[in-house]
């Protein structure tokens, strides 16, 4: 097992680099100066001295390669740089913006769990039935829902008109359950259907007609045996999702105005608050590698067979 | 047996519904200026969120103009752009992809590890971010797209590619002594082009809602074309009074997308691709 983590952990490296050499690149993709447009973003007329002085000051002056490791020895020291727009550390910023886009994905993962696995389990039995039926277009639904207008129509008859819910922000439990809800809806159906695909492969697996054989009753060689191989493949698909949903946050969290990592994101993008977007891209890069990583972990973990392979 | 047949007839059903409502929005998009009953850009505050009337069947928006012609000026964009990305992306992914995975090598390397770090990010998030940077447009909308999307289908493509390579008749044609190029036009594309459609179909209503999602975060489409998600956006702050202006447009992405969604798997199972 050490060894298999020590493999994954070295992986790592090159993509962690690759990342950074992207974010670093999308800076040098702003159409015209940096330093004008640092100037214009802190409304400062960009004359020849200050740009030129500005330069200096940014090191925009040196090779790009100087100005690369630069920057990359500023972000393993967590410096982020300053946001042009409220002159806060960039990192500060992440961090306290980080919380509450990670409280709207778990609460959104435990909708999904809750919802798709049932559903997903009985459309398996019963196949074909109604349930199964109406799971199926469920999931086109689920899938084919924008994220927005879900968002506004549960907005508008949850809260506007039965008043059951707040609108927006964040504070009481209340305030979590559209903003997740909405969030979660587009990966019910992906779950459910995963879920259903993967128990009909093990449903007729040796292990199942030996249970059987044993005498087992349905409801156990079901829930036992069957459920707990066929939720391998929904374990890791979850982990994946869970970094896309850190990101897909950002236009649930537009909608709800919850002050998260989304929020931050579009906002700097909308003032072209350069740091902010490059630390954002960052971030989220960084998390999302190791959301992966520690799916491979866990599935290695409950799945040996990947393990010996590894050390093959 | 029955509820075998039953279940194909219903798949036949959703299909037909599908291939309808496709080609109604089709038509929508293409003859829009002598569809719409009025200019979709006509600014008339006078008139502004005004409910259902014989002039405005849908009623107008907040600067009073008919959400009916902007309904359906918006297939136009919406579907147009669409496509566009798609074949875009499939102009650089096909080669690519092909490349990569037959002739491999060091392209393919390259390619392999460009694919990881890609992939790394979140794609909406990084699609985000280069429009935000680049600046919000068109332009720049489809270009990010463009950008970010590709690798995923160009890696797909090489892996269709790999799976017909070693094929014996892929084989015989290169002991034959076969030119590398014939083989890739004469046996590898027709071998994977079935398979690229349906991939093409199953992904376009993603596309369609990437595309609706970065506009109504405002960086996608500019005002004044009109496109669903800006409706949406634009309807922001008066859809408690008048939710229509954030119900129809909602509505019409919702339709587009479940449509392509339901085409796109009825042609897989058609074309019976399902193992793939």
């Amino acid at each position: 097992m050490s060894w298999f983590i020590f493999k994954r952990l070295t992986s790592l490296i090159p993509i962690l680099l690759g990342i950074s050499l992207i974010t670093f690149i999308l800076l040098h993709l702003i159409p015209g100066d940096p330093a004008v447009a640092y100037l214009r973003a802190s409304h400062i007329p960009p004359t020849d001295e200050t740009v030129a002085a500005l330069r200096v000051e940014l090191g925009l002056n040196k090779p790009l390669y100087v100005q690369y490791f630069e920057w990359l020895g500023k972000v393993l020291q967590l410096d982020l740089g300053m946001s042009y727009v409220s002159n806060n550390s960039v990192w500060e910023e992440i961090v306290v913006h980080f919380f509450p886009t990670v409280q709207l994905t778990f609460a959104s993962l435990i909708f999904i769990v809750v919802i798709s696995l049932p559903l997903g389990m009985i459309s398996a039995i019963y196949k074909g039935k109604f349930v199964d039926q109406f799971s199926r277009i469920l999931a086109f639904v689920s899938v084919s829902m924008p994220t927005f207008w879900l968002g506004f129509l549960l907005i508008y008859f949850l809260s506007v008109k039965l008043d059951l819910f707040p609108v927006l922000g964040r504070g009481t439990l209340a305030h979590l359950v559209l903003p997740s809800l909405t969030l979660a809806f587009a990966y019910i159906g992906t779950y459910m259907r995963l879920l259903r695909a993967s128990m009909l492969g093990n449903l007729n697996e040796p292990f199942v007609v030996y249970a059987r054989a044993r005498g087992l009753r349905q409801r156990l060689i079901v829930i036992r045996h069957v459920l707990k191989k066929s939720l391998l493949p929904v374990i890791t698909g979850l982990g994946m999702s869970f970094g896309n949903m850190l990101s897909g946050a950002v236009i649930v969290e537009t909608i709800f105005a919850w002050p998260g990592m989304g929020q931050l994101f579009v906002t700097s993008i909308l003032n072209q608050d350069y740091p902010m977007i490059q630390g954002c891209v960052l971030f989220m890069g960084v998390i999302f590698v190791v959301c992966n990583l520690l799916v491979d972990l866990t599935y290695s973990f409950l799945d040996p067979r990947i393990r010996w392979e590894g050390e093959k | 047996m029955v509820q075998n047949v039953k279940r194909k007839l219903m798949k036949h059903k959703l299909m037909m519904i599908s291939i309808m409502i496709i080609s109604f929005l089709t038509v929508l998009a293409l003859f829009a200026p002598f569809l719409a009953p009025n200019d979709p850009n006509l600014i008339d505050i006078v008139q502004k969120l005004q409910g259902p009337s014989s002039q405005f069947p849908l009623g107008t928006d907040h600067l009073g103009r008919c959400i009916l012609s902007r309904l359906i000026y918006g297939t136009r964009t919406s579907l147009g752009i669409a496509f566009l990305v798609m074949g875009l992306m499939m102009i650089i992914s096909i080669p690519l992809g092909i490349y990569a995975g037959f002739i491999g090598g060091k392209v393919d390397y390259l390619f392999m590890r460009m694919c990881d770090i890609l992939m790394a990010f979140p794609s909406f998030l990084l699609s985000l971010a280069l429009v935000g940077i680049l600046g919000p447009s068109l332009g720049n909308l489809i270009l990010a797209m463009v950008l970010v999307q590709w690798v995923f289908y160009a890696r797909v493509i090489r892996g269709m590619v790999l799976s017909v390579k070693e094929q014996n008749f892929v084989l015989a044609a290169k002991i034959c002594g076969t030119p590398r190029s014939i083989i890739i036009i004469k046996h590898i594309l027709p071998a994977i082009i079935s398979q690229v459609v349906v991939l093409i179909f199953m992904d376009i209503g993603g596309v369609i809602l990437a595309i609706s999602g970065l506009s109504f975060l405002g960086l996608g489409i500019q005002p004044p074309d009109a496109e669903w998600g800006m409706m949406i956006n634009d309807s922001k702050p008066f859809f408690r009074e008048t939710p229509s202006l954030m119900l129809y447009p909602g509505m019409m992405i919702f339709i587009v997308v479940i449509a392509f969604n339901l085409f796109g798997e009825a042609l897989r199972d058609a074309l019976d691709l399902k193992k793939e």
